[in-house]
């Protein structure tokens, strides 16, 4: 956590806002609103790099997708124990599946504002992709294990029940179904960097 | 023949009669002292004199160990001859969030192998975040044959192949009570291991179960128990199978239903509800999985005596609750999901005047699009309706300093403040200022403050009003709050009673760390992760207090220097040999 300064890992930051954003400074500007009682300038400084890395890597050292600071995957936050985690989980994918549909939420980087749309209307991921091609006149591509969504400048991914984002295709499409939360449609050079991995 | 009776041999030499202080016999005394309940007052007791000590050990039945690693079972045995009761707890509480490595240790099986040879005539073992394998279980099924209540609270590392064996050869068994672990769920049918004229049991909760029993053979056992007094019964079990066992048991006290999910048709809503009438005698209720809403009626004739009511797992609206609350008059602790919103709290405020505790759970606590849940404006109407509440358990995603100053001033007996704002480091979201003068507004006017978990943005201030206030508190839990190292000194320094002190993601460093040193002892653990404490730091503390246990698990990636989680804690067995090699133990010589 101490090496967080030095490597100038902001330039090299996924993020979900809207390009040319800002994002959020919520614990940035933390710190200015504490009291001037600081034993040194180098622990404030310190605990506010420690805190904006712990909000973005998870426990073993990987690093999430860096959400607006405070709501991001940190480790065991907020406390809760697993065995509440599973159930909320479970009942709530139960819930949306008994019903008739199931939303979900579309980001597509670059665009003004985020879509939904009812996972349980398609049957398979062509139909899925087709979709969203259509929703967002963009062209996604085929997938293939090897190399993901290559010969295009999007990749699907999606937020998995445990909060990982995983790439659109991977599992069967019924257990897909179940496990994804949320849509995100990642464009350009982050695509790269995922199929890089 | 008392199997304890050579113990005169093993005692040291009695003084003559003449020079003795106590004009009572030995057995008179411990009779007298085997009255004593309370571990505390047993502790005062053993300190008077010698044979008041002894008298003590001769006459306890139950011991309590809050740490597993704070004392060997062979000091215990020692000690205590004559146990037939123990609780042990094991791993740090932060190991519930996932912050302790997989194998941390902890493992029950060297107590039961000492347990077997010292107290063969165990009768009960509750344990809370212990690792229990399905070795252990057939273990301790085999070699106690007076064995009657295990009771597992967050524990790991069994099977419900484990269950089976207990069920097997427990032939005395009154209390099978299964919570919260992270169980193997094989299936299987470990309810059908209890022989067909086995009818001794009380209690029986396998709620957190994920497979499903044997029905068949519940329904049975449940006919055949009719001392049974509490029954928890998982999410699989269905309404109309719940109302077969609930007409074999009108004197439960304690429920846990299944699922109340499937549809019903209209004379089987009104046998059902017929049945609940029957259930005068209950004082919790709990489940209700999945509820749907439209069937909660069914259980209002049950709710007349109810004191404790948990909801947390039933996703119910604001409206759904008020309805059902206004048949809970008795009611004393409810837990509910936040789901039901700040209007369901203020029917809470509204309709339990006797309320003593209140827990509301995120139903999406890793959503950070959700708008709802509740707010502070649903606790102060709780605080303006219950003014007998002195615990709470309270996940929002808002609060200000206001507010917390009017829920302490209508409740000012607080005994557990557990407030957890869950966007780590938030400030009052209407002044923007760190929340300290609310945890300080609780400090102040709370003296009987026993508990208590902060959060929000916070500065030092908060830990200055921690330390010169509460003067009764005996846990703190930290998170994402401080400014410097005097923060946790002023904790450390004023806090008198302090007990138990867990940390993260605090800018604590080593001179925070080492201000304490005279403190631990007192304590029974520290709990310091993600913060600025150094290895350096932690060998000094182990050097310098050699009664204390002072282990470290670093995290994959890290510096060298870095101490990530540090966990420290009294014992007089020193430091474990069973430690993983994730665990560093710096302990002294």
């Amino acid at each position: 956590m101490a090496y967080e300064g030095d490597l100038n890992l902001k330039a090299t930051e996924l993020r979900l806002g809207l390009p040319g954003s800002d994002e959020p400074k919520k614990q940035a500007s933390a710190p200015s609103i504490r009291s001037n009682k600081r034993a040194s300038p180098e622990i404030a400084e310190e605990s506010r790099t420690r805190s904006n890395s712990s909000a973005s890597i998870a426990e073993n050292g990987d690093r999430g997708i860096d959400e607006p600071p405070a709501k991001a995957q940190v480790v065991g936050w907020p406390p809760i124990r697993s065995y509440r985690k599973n159930c909320f989980q479970t009942k709530q994918n139960d819930a949306e599946g008994e019903g008739a549909c199931m939303y979900v939420k579309v980001r597509v980087d670059g665009a003004p504002y985020l879509r939904k749309i009812d996972l349980k209307v398609y049957k398979s991921y062509p139909e899925l992709l087709k979709a969203l091609e259509n929703m967002f006149k963009l062209t996604i591509g085929e997938y293939s294990e090897r190399e993901g969504y290559n010969g295009s400048n999007y990749s699907p991914t999606y937020e998995d029940k445990e909060g990982d984002w995983m790439l659109v295709g991977d599992v069967p499409w019924e257990m897909f179904i179940c496990s994804c939360k949320r849509l995100r449609i990642m464009k350009g050079s982050e695509t790269k960097g995922l199929s890089c991995l | 023949m008392d199997p304890y009776s050579k113990r005169k041999k093993e005692l040291p030499e009695r003084p003559p009669e003449s020079t003795r202080p106590s004009p009572f016999p030995d057995e008179v005394l411990e009779l007298v002292l085997g009255l004593l309940k309370s571990n505390k007052d047993r502790s005062s007791v053993s300190l008077v004199c010698k044979d008041w000590y002894n008298a003590e050990s001769w006459s306890r039945t139950h011991v309590f160990i809050g740490n597993c690693y704070s004392v060997s079972p062979e000091i215990v045995a020692r000690r205590f001859p004559k146990i037939r009761s123990v609780t042990l707890k094991g791993k740090p509480r932060f190991s519930d969030f996932n912050l302790v490595p997989r194998n941390w240790g902890a493992d029950i099986q060297s107590w039961l192998v000492v347990f077997a040879s010292k107290y063969p005539f165990l009768e009960e073992l509750r344990l809370k975040r212990m690792t229990v394998t399905d070795e252990s279980l057939e273990f301790l099924a085999l070699n106690f044959p007076n064995f009657k209540a295990l009771s597992l609270l967050s524990c790991d590392g069994f099977s419900t192949d484990g269950l089976a064996a207990i069920a097997t050869h427990c032939k005395n068994l009154t209390e099978l009570d299964i919570q919260e672990n992270g169980i193997d769920d094989k299936s299987g049918n470990w309810l059908g291991c209890l022989p067909e004229n086995f009818s001794s049991l009380e209690v029986l909760n396998f709620a957190n179960l994920n497979s499903d029993v044997n029905f068949d053979a519940l329904e049975r056992l449940v006919s055949r128990c009719k001392s049974l007094k509490v029954l928890k019964v998982n999410k699989n079990i269905s309404l109309e199978q719940l109302q077969r066992l609930l007409v074999c048991t009108p004197q439960l006290t304690e429920l846990g239903t299944g699922s109340i999910s499937q549809e019903l048709t209209e004379r089987q809503y009104t046998e059902l509800e017929n049945t609940f009438k029957h259930c005068k005698n209950l004082d919790t209720l709990s489940g209700l999985w999945e509820v749907m809403t439209p069937y909660l009626p069914v259980l209002y004739p049950a709710c007349t005596n109810l004191t404790f009511l948990n909801l947390s797992y039933a996703a119910l609206q604001g409206l759904e609750l008020a309805n059902l609350l206004r048949h809970c008059p008795q009611l004393r602790r409810l837990w509910v999901l936040d789901t039901v919103e700040d209007k369901g709290l203020e029917a809470v405020g509204s309709n339990c005047p006797l309320l003593e505790e209140l827990r509301v759970f995120p139903a999406d606590p890793f959503d950070e699009e959700i708008v709802h849940g509740v707010t502070e404006a649903g606790f102060v109407a709780v605080s303006y309706g219950c003014r007998r509440l002195h615990y709470v358990l309270y996940f929002c995603r808002q609060m200000t300093n206001a507010a917390v100053a009017t829920i302490v001033q209508n409740c000012p007996n607080f005994t557990h403040f557990r407030l957890c704002i869950m966007n780590p480091g938030q400030p009052d979201y209407m002044t923007n200022e760190p929340m300290d003068e609310a945890f300080g507004a609780v400090v102040k006017t709370c003296s009987k403050l026993q508990r208590l978990s902060v959060s929000g943005l916070l500065t030092d201030l908060t830990f200055e009003y921690v330390g010169r206030y509460a003067k009764n508190l005996e846990t703190l839990s930290v998170a994402f709050a401080g400014t410097s190292d005097w923060g946790m000194q002023c904790v450390l320094g004023g806090c008198t009673k302090l007990r138990k002190l867990e940390i993260r993601d605090c800018p604590f460093g080593n001179a925070a760390l080492l201000s304490g040193l005279e403190k631990y002892e007192s304590m029974r653990s520290l709990w310091m992760s993600s913060c600025n404490v150094t290895m350096n730091g932690c060998r000094l503390l182990a050097r310098e207090m050699p009664r204390l246990n002072v282990e470290v698990m670093k995290e994959e990636g890290s510096d060298d220097s870095q101490a990530d989680k540090v966990y420290v804690y009294r014992s007089v067995a020193g430091p474990r040999r069973d430690a993983p090699p994730s665990v560093l133990t710096l302990s002294g010589i």
